[in-house]
């Protein structure tokens, strides 16, 4: 599939700002089987200074400067991005995820240890034992790993109700776990504290959903803004396996990656210090057409 | 910053005495022979010293013999009488408290400093030990700086195996946005610090490495100016290294950090927290020693990838920024977003090449004391080494095979938080109760790679100075390093730390710890660096003087210094004038004046509009610091103010705010009014030392200038608020007229000029008018003309008009005013009196408005 992106974000300060500071992650990823042949970001007002890295996760951050009063910042990032379907893996192959655990767990590096990284508690994802319970029953002795990740997947998405006015950014996640309410971030996050408090590596994905399905297919919830699910480490050869618990299903041609780390904190789409702003508004708004067809 | 000079509680009797027992072993606090008369000169007998069996004393050997490079030292001790010791005590805490030395500023705004607490004796450290340890810290410098090469770039100690990932990656200390940096010239560290013990075999060993923002270098500066003070001939006898060389070395290697190698020192600022900070004093005190700004992060700007300063006149390019913030306070936008004490964009400007950190942000990382136990294999790998200062014996428990010993035998063990020191306090396992150490162990077990275990250590005690005898007490040295060339000097000396207690484990200096001063023993040769220096230092007669670099923020704090101590002034003079009138026999003739001077306190804020009777309010007056208006709450103000700006303070000045402070206490116990009236003139005298010290001893900079800027501006509004209030009152009944002339210091003045009771019209004209009275609000004005034609001008943009305007508005106003037609208008007076000084008064506080928006704002003006 091939899709249009276009992020617009908008900002509306109470007060004007005088300098800003921004860090924008809106360039979706290459990957195996994504590409991004064409992508382009509009800042306005224009910015001073602009400077592209790298970063340890190896999503491409643009850093920015805002000079000059200024009420109001707007991003718009067009992107054009080319998604094939990935081969479909049997669950069921992949190996017993008590493995996968110790191989993360090793003091040797290797593609499992350096995966260990994301097996830790992060600035916005705790791990305890409130999580592995609730995993339990999705993780029995010697499970093949995705199996356990598809049948918790499914749960998360029947236990708990898509509810945007039941949190907001700053709820914590053991809240959600106990509210059973939130959205697309709460419930990746709450797989993710799962997952690593079984001691699984899992890591927090940021993107797309296509806007409007192929006929006769539902609308996924969550199309109309940035999307999140995560990604989980399976063994050495089926690598890192994406999950939407929100939609319940193993993401293929439908999502576009954007952005990935530990947690919502690493991969911010937009990122700013202000000074003199006041009070603010933010405006999102994200378009996923298909490409001339 | 760091979070304190925190020490392990490390050592114990355990061995040599249960701790059961109730008698301390060598704590020799009663008189030995009671029965017998004192012999005086009561002299302090070294034999009188006990130290531990199988533990490593400083001075005295297992034999009981001194050693060798104390003999010196301790032959003085013999000479010395307990009135000797008891007097250099009071000497110690007379230059501590002049020369303000404190751990904790403020609690609160308003809150009590903490005095330093320096031991009389010294630390002496052989030349022996000095070299070793010299060696064992140029060694692990360099081999911090590369582990953090590689954990910040290649990670290859992951790659090949030195290092389990775990330790890297669940470590918080691990940034993740400093990734991919290279630190100009391949440092991160550029100073360092290292806690170091020794053992009962007299081996000294790393406790912990503090590598981000290691603070202590100035109180171990300060510790030695006191001590060579107190111990003057003994010191200057004795071999002892100085100082001096090594922190002139540190100017210079931080100047060399400079990428664009400017002339001058205008690019290179200390970066610290603020007054709040715990170790604030250091930061103010090396600031001034190095003669490098003290800032802090809200003075930072970045524009254009670069760091700016925020300067009076306008953005500065900073090249070197010396920290004292810890790694995740630095940058809101990449770090801690919460963080109020950081720049945002400072990362990416380090990234971007345009400036020298010192230390590079993440250097955090290898103050993990997880990383001990793979120190000798990282010192072979890396610099093909053997690791030549050991660590203290440290097992981390993320590894499965250490966790099972830990958990095999508990009590063997002091547990410390893995990655984040200070993080918690260390837990001695054998201490804890059966149900606690099953807890403390589920908890380890939860989370293993969070945890280290440590054995159990007999540290080395030092003869430390009780008030009654010698006791010897264990001690942490924390030795300094800089680097210097591809290696790290050390500092010949450090900041010493002993237990508050015999039988107590070291503490941290926040609950009680005593510091010493720490004598290295050198050949007597003159040092060469300092030698070299007096002969190649250039002779500039007058260098040519770069623009002032004045922060906007310390403008501020200057400007705000000069108005507050006016307004405590006014306060303290207006309470002196009510007070001498409450008391004596003239009480009752004066009972007219007091109402008047009742309204003039209201005036001032010092008392409510509704006031329930003078009396009553007086001792809060006096004690009350959270009372608006009290006498210290102004002067927690005016002293937070100053302490903001400590780095533009001579430290004469200091001596006087410190001194305004202790003056200001009233003792405790009931309030008496001949005390407080005491108070008062003590404080008036003061004020006047500071304000004298301010016209006579401070360069005629921009910082002075705000200083007298708030001055004068406050002595208008006072002189006219008083003077507008008390011309309403005086309508009814003149006598108040007295007490203001009193209030405005111009009652000699007066007299001189008029031999006659204070009529009306007069006394206006002195207080307004008249230009030769320094009182008066005309003489205020014509020095706010004249400093403000020399206020600074930024980036060519001459930002003096408005203010000039302002001032010159103000001046032809009251040259307008006519007294003698109004004294012509009969009852009409009082009012138009009145609208005029609160005319006067709105358009000073609009000058004030302009003055912080053109200077201390900085909206968006462009950089340089």
């Amino acid at each position: 599939m091939r899709y249009q992106i276009t992020h617009r974000t908008t900002y509306s300060y109470e007060s004007p700002v005088t300098v800003g500071h921004y860090i924008a992650r809106l360039e979706p990823r290459a990957l195996p089987f994504q590409e991004c042949p064409w992508h382009e970001i509009t800042i306005r007002p224009t910015p001073m200074q602009r400077a592209e890295r790298a970063d340890s996760f190896g999503n491409t951050c643009v850093y920015f400067e805002i000079e000059g009063s200024h009420q109001k910042l707007e991003v718009i990032a067009r992107s054009l991005v080319e998604v094939a379907t990935a081969p479909i893996f049997d669950p069921g192959e992949t190996p017993a995820w008590e493995s996968v655990r110790d191989a993360c767990r090793a003091d040797l590096s290797s593609a499992a240890t350096l995966a260990g990284e994301l097996v830790f508690a992060s600035p916005l994802i705790p791990v305890g034992s409130v999580f592995a319970e609730y995993a339990r029953p999705s993780f029995p002795a010697q499970r093949p790993v995705l199996e356990g990740v598809c049948d918790l997947n499914r749960r998360i998405h029947e236990d708990f109700i898509f509810d945007p006015a039941a949190t907001d950014f700053a709820t914590p996640v053991e809240q959600v776990l106990k509210k059973r309410r939130g959205v697309c971030q709460d419930f990746a996050q709450v797989m993710i504290a799962c997952l690593r408090s079984l001691g699984l590596p899992a890591r927090y994905v940021s993107g797309y959903l296509e806007t409007l399905p192929p006929p006769g297919q539902p609308k996924m919830i969550g199309a109309d803004a940035s999307h999140a699910w995560l990604s989980v480490y399976c063994g050495e050869s089926a690598g890192w396996m994406d999950a939407d618990p929100t939609n319940n299903v193993l993401p293929s041609n439908r999502h576009v990656t954007v952005a990935w780390g530990r947690d919502f904190s690493d991969v911010s789409p937009l990122r700013g210090v202000t000074i003199g702003a006041g009070e603010q508004w933010l405006q999102v708004a994200v378009d996923v057409l298909p490409d001339g067809e | 910053m760091e979070n304190g000079l925190t020490l392990a509680r490390f050592w114990r009797y355990s061995v040599a005495q249960p701790p059961t027992d109730p008698m301390p072993t060598f704590a020799v606090q009663q008189p030995r022979h009671p029965l017998e008369a004192p012999q005086p000169p009561d002299n302090i007998h070294l034999a009188a010293y006990k130290t531990e069996t199988g533990v490593y004393d400083e001075m005295v050997d297992s034999r009981g013999r001194i050693r060798p490079h104390w003999q010196t030292f301790a032959s003085y001790l013999e000479q010395c009488s307990k009135e000797d010791h008891d007097f250099r005590v009071k000497d110690v805490q007379r230059l501590l408290r002049d020369h303000g030395v404190t751990y904790n500023i403020y609690e609160d705004a308003l809150g009590t400093s903490r005095p330093w607490s320096l031991d009389i004796l010294p630390f002496i450290v052989s030349q022996e030990d000095f070299s070793q340890v010299q060696a064992g810290i140029d060694q692990r410098g360099r081999l911090l700086n590369a582990i953090l090469l590689d954990l910040y770039g290649p990670q290859r100690l992951l790659k090949d195996g030195l290092l389990p990932p775990r330790l890297v990656h669940a470590n918080p200390g691990y940034l993740r946005p400093v990734l991919g940096v290279n630190p100009p010239g391949g440092r991160f560290i550029f100073t360092m610090g290292c806690d170091l013990v020794r053992d009962a075999s007299g081996r000294w060993q790393v406790l912990a490495d503090r590598a981000q923002a290691p603070s202590g270098h100035g109180y171990a500066l300060e510790n030695r100016i006191i001590m060579a003070d107190v111990h003057a001939e003994e010191f200057n006898a004795s071999k002892i290294r100085r100082l001096a060389s090594y922190y002139e070395m540190k100017r210079e290697m931080l100047r060399s950090l400079a990428p664009r190698h400017r002339h001058g020192e205008s690019g290179i600022l200390m970066l610290t927290p603020g007054p709040y900070n715990e170790t604030y004093f250091e930061h103010a005190f090396q600031a001034r020693y190095l003669g490098f700004p003290l800032v802090e992060g809200a003075d930072l700007t970045v524009r254009d990838r670069h760091l700016l300063l925020k300067t009076l006149e306008g953005l500065r390019r900073v090249d070197v920024a010396i920290r004292h913030v810890d790694d995740v306070y630095c940058d809101p936008l990449e770090l801690q977003s919460e963080s109020l004490l950081g720049t945002a964009g400072l990362l990416e400007a380090w990234r971007n090449g345009s400036i020298a950190l010192a230390n590079g942000l993440g250097s955090g990382l290898v103050e993990t004391p997880a990383l001990h136990p793979f120190m000798p294999g990282l010192c072979r790998h890396l610099l093909g080494e053997e690791l030549l200062l050991p660590c203290v014996p440290t097992w981390w428990c993320g590894q499965r095979r250490e966790l099972d010993m830990v958990l095999a035998d508990p009590d063997r063990w002091v547990i410390k938080p893995a990655f984040i020191r200070g993080s918690r306090d260390p837990v001695f396992l054998s201490d804890l109760d059966a149900e606690q150490k099953k807890r403390m162990l589920e908890t380890i077990q939860a989370a293993p790679h969070e945890w280290v275990a440590q054995e159990v250590l007999q540290l080395s005690t030092t003869p430390t100075w009780t008030g009654a005898s010698l006791e010897a007490r264990c001690l942490v040295w924390r030795a300094f390093a800089i680097s210097q060339g591809e290696g790290f000097a050390t500092m010949p000396g450090g900041l010493c730390r002993v237990s508050p207690e015999p039988k107590r484990w070291l503490v941290t200096m926040r609950s009680g710890g005593i510091s010493k001063d720490t004598w290295v023993v050198g050949d007597g040769s003159p040092d060469p660096y300092y030698e070299n220096l007096r002969r190649q230092q250039p002779v500039v007669i007058r260098p040519a003087r770069p623009p002032s670099g004045v922060p906007s923020r310390v403008a501020d704090h200057l400007f705000w210094l000069g108005r507050y101590a006016e307004r405590l002034e006014a306060a303290v003079r207006v309470l002196r004038s009510v007070m001498q009138r409450l008391s004596g026999e003239r009480s009752q003739m004066h009972s007219h004046e007091v109402h008047g001077c009742i309204a003039l306190m209201t005036h001032l804020g010092l008392i409510p509009e509704e006031n329930e009777g003078l009396l009553e309010q007086l001792p809060a007056i006096f004690r009350d610091a959270r009372r608006q208006g009290s006498v210290p709450e102004l002067l927690g103000r005016l002293r937070y103010n100053a302490a903001a700006a400590r780095d533009r303070l001579s430290d004469d000045m200091w001596r006087l705010i410190n001194r305004l402070d202790r003056d200001a206490r009233l003792p405790a116990g009931p309030f008496s009014h001949s005390m407080a009236q005491g108070v008062l003139d003590t404080l008036i005298l003061d004020l006047a030392a500071i304000a004298g010290m301010q016209q006579e001893n401070m360069t005629r900079g921009h910082g002075w200038r705000f200083l007298e800027l708030g001055r004068r501006m406050e002595r208008a509004d006072t002189v006219l608020g008083l003077v507008g209030k008390a011309t309403l009152l005086s309508s009814e009944d003149d006598s108040l007229l007295t007490p203001l002339l009193e209030i405005c210091d111009s009652t000699m003045t007066y007299r001189r000029l008029h031999f006659a009771r204070p009529t009306l019209v007069p006394v206006l004209d002195l207080l307004l008018l008249n230009e030769i009275n320094p009182r008066s609000v005309m003489h205020q004005f014509q020095i706010l003309a004249k400093q403000a034609s020399q206020l600074p001008v930024a980036h060519g943009i001459d930002l003096t008009t408005t203010p000039r305007m302002q001032i010159g508005g103000l001046q032809s106003d009251l040259t307008a005013m006519n007294l003698d037609a109004l004294s012509k208008s009969g009852a009409g007076i009082q009012a138009s009196v009145s609208t005029f000084t609160h005319k006067l008064m709105a358009d000073l506080e609009r000058l004030s408005d302009t003055i912080t928006e053109h200077y201390f704002s900085h909206a968006s003006r462009k950089p340089s």
